[in-house]
């Protein structure tokens, strides 16, 4: 189910602007990367254009490859809408959609592709999803409630549940913990690293305390200046990255020091 | 009205500080709550007029005297009179939205959704200068384009689906039918529908979007799991408001249906259609005594109390929005059970609450708890 990421030469552009240049990264099954950077550097922009996300704003384009498991996401011919269903995303604020009950949230990819489950099937599902995404035992009386009515970092772990219901290849992750308290960010940390037995996940984050406790490997961007495209500038294991980083912007930028 | 106040050591003079409101500032807060009396004194005044010109046919006998001949002979009193009435405005309004409505939402969805922002524009544009277009002409198109127009696919009906109630009787030869003015009003209400709902649809937070979008939905999936959910009570008071025009048109059904007082579905047939209030009563009024007016100003009575009550349905629904409301109450009867929505609940409480005790003198907004969602 997990897959491998591969990016070859990614530029990434709004119109004529270039945001994002010249990036390539792989990125193994099964392990969680956290993608780091100053504001406006381009992390979230180049996480969205691994399930073509970006292409929700109009204008933007990108040139270069990037392959899941050897399919090339932007070859002719590739339906967006079938590389969303491989690739999830979680955003940076819980979006669970509120008039519809905890239930129909976890469903709503899932009916989308117009499968007819039996009640049974789906109520299966159901827990499983939630219970994957450690929600369960918080829910389980109320499925019937609109997900609108759970707290901050509930309706988060919802939208987790949501994303995996359709057992996707990869999550991408996209500041998830932004707007949670520290109580609701442990519980989603906790639950990334149960996910990643079964998921590849990228996870763009500011907090660099996140970054060392969730992921296997990380990823710096920096930008050189306002108008400037964002870089890839160093890619490692986290631990190298927070400890022996073999760029100096890299050093600067986790401890405090950058400019 | 101004006093001195002393200056303060070492400022160089004297400035005053105490003042009465300046005359402008006077004179434009009558001008307001002067119009804003008028609009009250001119919906009561309408009111009025209408409830005391009716009156007198209301509580005459329409079998004897003026009400037992002309256009008013035949009916038993005021109210078997108007019943036909009542009825023919409602059918002719709801057959004008069923067809008018869907093609409101459809141009609305397109214009917010799926049209290039050029595109869009011009069509929201010329969307809104249909409004623009007075109702008589309408009333000149339906007669000249839509009636004969129609008349193929009114024999096909009969033919096909006769059974079917409406489109049963004989085919009008000229097309004056209910069916053509209801066309006409489809187009009328258009504008209306469309330009609300096209905002709404507009406003749908990009959030839900993102969220169908990111689960793999198509264009049409996301507009059904994300906008038409936000949108839905925004479009049924678009459609009431819709409702209010079609009910109060007047000259474009008054011109094209041939029509009769009479209960009835049929949409196809010469002499069936049912009339509206308001088209019966430009039809009739110049020609009318003084009691068969009192009778048509009864009509109107009860046309204006129908707009009425679609207004205060549409604004109902609106300020119901989006199922905020069923929200709140559904919570007030569950609270949160668990342990990590109260932690939440607590957290969201001011941490000024520890230090003011609820209800001090200084802080007398500490008596509002703190929790909405758990008030009373």
């Amino acid at each position: 189910m997990s897959k491998r990421i591969e990016v070859n030469d990614l530029n990434v552009y709004y119109d004529k602007f270039l945001a994002v240049e010249g990036v390539s990264i792989e990125i193994e099954p099964r392990s969680v990367t956290a993608f780091i950077g100053p504001s406006g550097c381009g992390k979230s922009t180049f996480l969205r254009t691994l399930n073509r996300m970006h292409e929700v704003i109009p204008g933007a384009h990108v040139t270069g490859h990037v392959f899941i498991d050897g399919d090339d996401l932007y070859a002719p011919g590739v339906d967006p809408v079938l590389v969303r269903r491989e690739v999830g995303m979680v955003f940076q604020r819980a979006n669970p959609f509120p008039t519809m009950s905890v239930r129909d949230n976890v469903l709503a990819g899932v009916k989308l592709n117009n499968v007819r489950l039996p009640k049974r099937d789906a109520d299966d599902l159901v827990e499983k999803s939630l219970v994957n995404a450690n929600l369960w035992n918080e829910v389980k009386d109320r499925l019937g409630a609109p997900g609108s009515s759970l707290s901050g970092g509930q309706q988060q772990r919802l939208c987790i549940a949501r994303a995996i219901a359709v057992q996707p290849d990869v999550l991408l992750m996209d500041e998830p913990c932004s707007a949670l308290d520290p109580i609701s960010t442990l519980a989603i940390e906790d639950l990334i690293h149960e996910l990643k037995s079964e998921y590849t996940i990228v996870i763009v984050t500011h907090n660099m305390q996140q970054a060392t406790r969730v992921s296997d490997k990380t990823a710096f961007f920096n930008i050189a200046g306002t108008g400037k495209p964002g870089h890839l500038i160093e890619f490692d294991d986290t631990t190298t990255i927070f400890s022996n980083p073999k760029v100096k912007a890299t050093e600067d930028y986790v401890s405090g020091r950058f400019g | 009205m101004t006093q001195y106040v002393a200056p303060r050591p070492g400022s160089s003079g004297a400035r005053r500080l105490v003042g009465g409101p300046r005359p402008s500032d006077r004179i434009f807060r009558g001008l307001s709550y002067g119009s804003a009396a008028l609009i009250m004194v001119i919906l009561a005044g309408v009111a009025v007029f209408l409830i005391i010109k009716a009156a007198p046919a209301i509580a005459a006998s329409w079998s004897t005297g003026d009400l037992a001949s002309g256009t008013t002979a035949g009916y038993a009193n005021f109210w078997a009179y108007s019943g036909p009435l009542i009825w023919g405005t409602l059918w002719m309004s709801f057959i004008g939205l069923l067809i008018g409505a869907p093609v409101a939402v459809g141009i609305a969805l397109f214009i917010s959704h799926y049209a290039p922002r050029s595109l869009a524009g011009i069509l929201g544009y010329l969307v809104d200068l249909l409004a623009a277009v007075p109702s008589i002409i309408f009333g000149l198109w339906g007669i000249a384009v839509i009636r004969p127009y129609l008349l193929p696919f009114s024999h096909f009906l009969t033919e096909y689906l006769g059974w079917f109630p409406p489109f049963g009787g004989q085919v009008s030869t000229t097309g004056s039918t209910v069916l053509a003015g209801a066309v006409v009003l489809g187009v009328m209400v258009l504008p209306i529908i469309t330009s609300i709902t096209r905002e709404i649809f507009l406003q749908t937070p990009r959030l839900h979007e993102e969220a169908a979008l990111a689960l793999g939905a198509t264009k049409w999936e996301t507009v059904r799991l994300a906008v038409f959910p936000y949108a839905r009570s925004g479009m049924v008071s678009a459609i009431l408001l819709g409702l209010g025009r079609a009910l109060g048109e007047t000259m474009a059904i008054a011109l094209i249906i041939s029509p009769s007082i009479v209960f009835s579905v049929a949409l196809l047939t010469e002499n069936q259609n049912s009339q509206t209030i308001a088209a019966n009563i430009a039809v009739n009024f110049p020609e009318s005594n003084d009691l068969p007016r009192a009778g048509l100003i009864g009509t109107g009575l009860m046309l204006f109390v129908i707009s009425f009550a679609v207004n205060f349905a549409a604004r109902w629904i609106v300020g119901r929005t989006g199922g905020s409301a069923k929200e709140r109450r559904s919570r007030k009867i569950a609270p949160p059970s668990d342990a990590a929505s109260i932690l939440t609940l607590d957290v969201a409480a001011s941490p000024l609450e520890a230090l003011e005790p609820r209800g001090s003198s200084a802080h007398p907004e500490g008596q509002e708890p703190s929790i909405p969602e758990l008030r009373d």
